[in-house]
Order: C-alpha cells, then sequence, then structure tokens
C-alpha cells in the first residue's frame, strides 16, 4: 500500500470513528470534525514528529489545534499513537473521561487550551520565537478554522510571525467557509486568504483539503526555510462525506441521531 | 527615615529585570509599545530578548505563554487598563487555565494602576483590575507600595515559576521600605504601625496616604495601625486575622471601585469567614467613573476619601 492510500484508508477510517464518538457524545460538532479529518491525519501520519511514551520530548514538533470544537476526530489517532488507552474511547463524553467535546490541555497530546477561538497562532507564535533561541529545528504546526480569522488577535499574530520572520511556523487554514450561523461570505467576509496573507509577507499555497496528496504535497513545500511564516489554505467541506451535513449553511449545530450514523455506517462498508 | 529617594517603581523593577537578564539568558522582557527611561537601556543592552509585539496586548499574552511554554521566564509590560482589560481572556485561557497543569512563568507588568494616570481620563484610569484578576485560579497578584518592594520581587518572580499580575504605580514616589528590608512573599504583608482600636490596611499607592493619616493621628495622640497587603490572591489569612482581631475598626482604603470584589472585599471575605468582630470601614471610588479633570488627591476628594475625610471619620470612632 502507497503512502497516500494508506493516508486515504486512514481518513476513511477515522470519519467512522469520528461518527462512532458522535453517536456517544452528541454535543461534538461533527460537521467541523468532518472538515479537517484529511489535516489531521496528514499531519499525524506524515508530517507532525512526535513521541507519545515523553509528550515533551524537547526534540518533537509542536502541533497547535487552534481550532478546538473540530479536533475531538483525532481521539482515536492519539489513542492508536499511544497517548492513552484506545478504550477511553469507549467513555469519550462520560462522566469517567477525560476526552470532552472541545479537547483540553489535560489531554495527553494537546499542547495547549482550545475551545476559544483566535488564540493558537499567537501562543505558536511565542513557541516558533522560542525553538528558533534554542536551536531546536521542529517545525511548529498550527490547525485553525477560517472562521477564526473574524478575531483580531489572529492579524495581530500574522504580523508578529512575518516580522520575526517565523519560517518555522506553518498553520494550516480548514477553509470549511461556515461559522456556526451561516457561510462567512454571507457573514463577515468573502476572504481570499491567499492575496492576504501574501501581503502580510507570508508564504501561501491552496491545496485541496480533502486530497492526501495534495495536502502532503503543500505541506512538503513549506518546510523551507525561506525566512517568511507558512500557510497551507486547505480547501475543504463543512460536513464532509455526510450529505446531510455538506456544506449546509447551519450544519455547525448539527448534530446526528444515532440511526443516522447508523444508516450512514452502513452505507459506508 | 534615612535615605529617601523618589523613584518610580516601574523604572527599578525594570532596572532590576535587567540586572538579572545579564546573568540568566533564559529571561525575556516583551512590551506591547509601551516605554519606560529604564526600558531604554534593557532594550539596547538584550535586544535579543527584548521583544515590542506593537499595540497588539492579546498577541503580548499569547506570545508571553508561547515561550513560557518552552521554558522561557517572561516579563509582559503594558498599561494596566489595556493588560487587564484588552487582553483578559488570553490571561484567563492562556495563564490562569493553561498555568493549573503547565509550568508557565509569566509575569504581567501594568503600569498605572488606580489614577496613576490621573490627567489622561477615565479610559486609562485602572480601577477594576484588583477584583478581575483575583478571581482567576492559579494567578498572583502583587501590589507593590514603592519601588524598593517593586524591584525586591524580581529575585522571587524568577524562582516562583506561576503566572503573575504585577500592578505598578507610574508615579514616582520615595521609598517607603529600606533597600535592606527582607519581605516575606508568603505572608504578604507588612505590619507598619501598631494602634489602638482602628487599623487601616491599604495597598500600593494608598500604603503612602494611609502613612500621612495616622501621621496626622499621631499628633492628636491617636495611634492607628497600618498593614501595607502586597500579595492580594495568595497571603497568610490566619496571621492577617490574628492582627486584625486586636482592633475594633478596620478600614479599607484603595484606588479603585469599593464593593465589587478589590481590597474591601478581600477583608470583608476574611471577615465572613472567620467571623470576626471588627467593623469594616472602605474607602475607594463608588460606582462611577471619573471625568473630572484633576489630580489623584482631588478626584479622592471627589469620592470622599481625602486624607482629610479619612481622618475625620477614623475621630469618630
Amino acid at each position: 500500500m502507497s503512502q497516500f492510500d494508506f493516508m486515504k484508508k486512514k481518513a476513511q477510517d477515522l470519519r467512522k470513528e469520528a461518527l462512532k464518538l458522535h453517536k456517544i457524545a452528541s454535543e461534538t460538532r461533527i460537521a467541523s470534525t468532518l472538515s479537517a479529518i484529511e489535516i489531521f491525519v496528514v499531519l499525524y501520519y506524515g508530517q507532525v514528529l512526535s513521541y507519545s511514551e515523553n509528550p515533551t520530548w524537547e526534540d518533537r514538533d509542536r502541533l497547535i489545534i487552534s481550532k478546538g470544537h473540530g479536533s475531538f476526530c483525532i481521539y482515536p489517532i492519539l489513542a492508536e499513537i499511544g497517548y492513552f488507552d484506545e478504550n477511553e474511547l469507549q467513555e469519550a463524553g462520560s462522566q469517567k473521561s477525560i476526552l470532552g467535546a472541545i479537547p483540553d490541555s489535560l489531554i495527553p497530546g494537546f499542547e495547549t487550551t482550545n475551545g476559544s477561538l483566535g488564540h493558537g497562532l499567537g501562543v505558536a507564535c511565542g513557541i516558533a520565537l522560542a525553538l528558533k533561541r534554542k536551536n531546536i529545528s521542529q517545525k511548529v504546526f498550527v490547525v485553525a478554522g477560517d472562521g477564526e480569522f473574524n478575531e483580531g488577535s489572529m492579524w495581530e499574530a500574522i504580523m508578529f510571525a512575518s516580522y520575526h520572520k517565523l519560517d518555522n511556523l506553518i498553520l494550516i487554514i480548514d477553509d470549511n467557509k461556515i461559522s456556526m450561523l451561516g457561510h462567512q461570505k454571507d457573514i463577515i467576509t468573502n476572504t481570499s486568504f491567499t492575496d492576504k496573507f501574501e501581503s502580510f509577507n507570508w508564504e501561501a499555497i491552496k491545496a485541496d483539503g480533502h486530497d492526501v496528496k495534495d495536502l502532503h504535497n503543500a505541506l512538503m513545500t513549506m518546510r523551507n526555510n525561506c525566512g517568511k511564516p507558512h500557510v497551507v489554505i486547505a480547501e475543504t467541506v463543512k460536513g464532509k462525506g455526510v450529505v446531510a451535513l455538506e456544506d449546509k449553511s447551519l450544519s455547525h449545530v448539527m448534530s446526528l441521531n444515532p440511526s443516522e450514523i447508523d444508516e450512514i455506517l452502513k452505507d459506508w462498508e | 527615615m534615612k535615605n529617601k529617594q523618589v523613584k518610580t517603581m516601574r523604572d527599578t523593577i525594570i532596572e532590576e529585570i535587567s540586572n538579572r537578564m545579564e546573568e540568566n539568558k533564559s529571561i525575556f522582557f516583551l512590551t506591547a509599545d509601551m516605554g519606560a527611561p529604564a526600558l531604554d537601556k534593557l532594550r539596547q543592552k538584550y535586544a535579543d530578548r527584548f521583544i515590542n509585539v506593537g499595540i497588539a496586548e492579546q498577541n503580548l499574552i499569547n506570545v508571553s505563554t508561547g515561550l513560557a511554554l518552552e521554558g522561557f521566564t517572561v516579563y509582559a509590560f503594558a498599561i494596566a487598563a489595556f493588560l487587564s482589560m484588552r487582553a483578559y481572556e488570553q490571561i484567563r485561557n492562556n495563564l490562569a487555565l493553561l498555568g493549573d497543569h503547565k509550568e508557565l512563568n509569566v509575569n504581567l507588568l501594568g503600569v498605572g494602576v488606580g489614577v496613576s494616570y490621573d490627567m489622561s481620563g477615565p479610559s486609562h484610569h485602572c480601577l477594576e483590575d484588583i477584583s478581575i484578576i483575583r478571581t482567576l485560579p492559579n494567578m498572583s497578584l502583587f501590589s507593590p507600595s514603592d519601588w524598593v518592594m517593586a524591584y525586591s520581587f524580581v529575585k522571587h518572580s524568577i524562582r516562583f515559576k506561576s503566572p503573575k499580575y504585577i500592578r505598578l504605580d507610574s508615579k514616582a514616589m520615595p521609598n517607603i521600605y529600606e533597600e535592606s528590608e527582607q519581605f516575606d512573599w508568603e505572608t504578604g504583608f507588612v505590619e507598619l504601625n501598631k494602634g489602638k482600636d482602628v487599623c487601616i490596611i491599604s495597598t500600593g499607592i494608598t500604603t503612602h496616604k494611609s502613612l500621612k493619616i495616622i501621621d496626622e493621628l499621631s499628633k492628636d495622640s491617636i495611634k492607628t495601625g497600618l498593614i501595607d497587603l502586597f500579595m492580594l490572591k495568595y497571603f497568610d489569612k490566619e496571621y492577617l486575622l490574628k492582627i486584625l482581631s486586636k482592633y475594633k475598626v478596620v478600614i479599607t482604603i484603595e484606588e479603585g471601585f469599593i464593593g465589587k470584589g478589590g481590597l474591601d472585599s478581600i477583608i470583608a471575605n476574611l471577615k465572613i469567614h472567620y467571623q470576626a468582630d471588627f467593623t469594616l470601614k472602605s474607602f475607594g471610588f463608588s460606582d462611577s467613573y471619573l471625568f473630572q479633570q484633576g489630580s489623584r488627591e482631588f478626584l479622592s476628594e471627589c469620592h470622599g476619601f481625602s486624607i482629610k475625610d479619612i481622618i475625620s471619620s477614623i475621630k469618630n470612632y
């Protein structure tokens, strides 16, 4: 099996796992996580160097997940890599579990606090600067949603990153174009991220956020030391894979009931 | 007291941080485009560890968090009102909340507390910081009363690796303490004067005001107690209560809103918790912003807590 066939298979499996988790923890934001599946698969199985036995290993890559709501899909990945026991997945969302609907920094493998939007990029800038000062050549990856760029704090960080030439910083935007109450173009902006980032002196590239090969290759071109921070704009579909959710303006707050989930899982067999 | 010198706590604390940066290479100094005379030297000498994030308090906190997660000791400097309120959620999530289980040595230096910026109007006044920072778990709150105490804290701040908010007055004032003073950061207060019946508790600038008050009262042979409370979150509550129990009346004086979680509430909570008998009277700003132009003493006069007001109140007890 080629690297990309493996990743494709992983993404398929993870979609199923995400739906299963949503079945037992209905408050999880399923549409938001389905758009980011391939992003996390490509990062964990092809980009991010980590060591689950020592989550704070100095020479790891740092992965900052700013898009908290849409990241519960990585629980199965973290379990498989060994951050915690796979049995923990069955308890997600329950009182007994460490795994909540929005992951927090107590969960092994999560570096920072998630949930409130617009924080991750600025914290990642501080980490990227620190790694440079410590002569650690590892990368700092950030996964952010497109809606997060409504927050002014993101633009404070965007200016900071290019001024300080943080070329060890790689931002991936899950550009699913929908926030809670609808399409971003109908709320506040029809954002062209490429132009904006280039004007702030970042190196920017677009990729198909559901094509693992395209995403992986885009990320590979961003691993250079050109003196500029990097951004991969991953064009995605909110709710990807589930017809009832795909690109629906209110998909962020839509939940699937258990029988719907069973139907979908049966279709995918 | 001998050797009284008029200095700003802002400059002495920055000078001491600068001294430490010489030997301690893990210290970063960040500012949100805010300056100080002492900072001009620091930023020249340690240009590689001085960062001006621009007029961006939110990013000031976030970048500080990132550096601290990687083990650096960070001082983050900005105008107190903007640092504590513009960036409040960053302080909450990335310092207080994350500081629950990560070692984050971020020291927020908020300059211009109370009505330090008396002539700059209500946007620059900082009357809310004690109550809003105090409510955050895992945050220490340090409120020095003079420049000696301010710089003495630096050594402790490096060793004690957790998030802290340090509230600094912007005005130059004479020192209260000798430079040889050994502050006990865990006790968190100094009993500056022992009295009979009435004891004043002050913090920051109001300790200077309180010293004038007890001095005036002593001319009429009225002995008033004075406690300078400088650690407003973590201090020896039982020891403080033991001292206060000897008094009939306890008076708090602060350059902040009263009845809303500030210094007065710290003592009120203590009184309730330990079912203490003393009568509590609080002086500070009432529930309105200050649009008057004038000196600090004039502004407190407008709100009924000038030196004269407090003296006549104490004489009535």
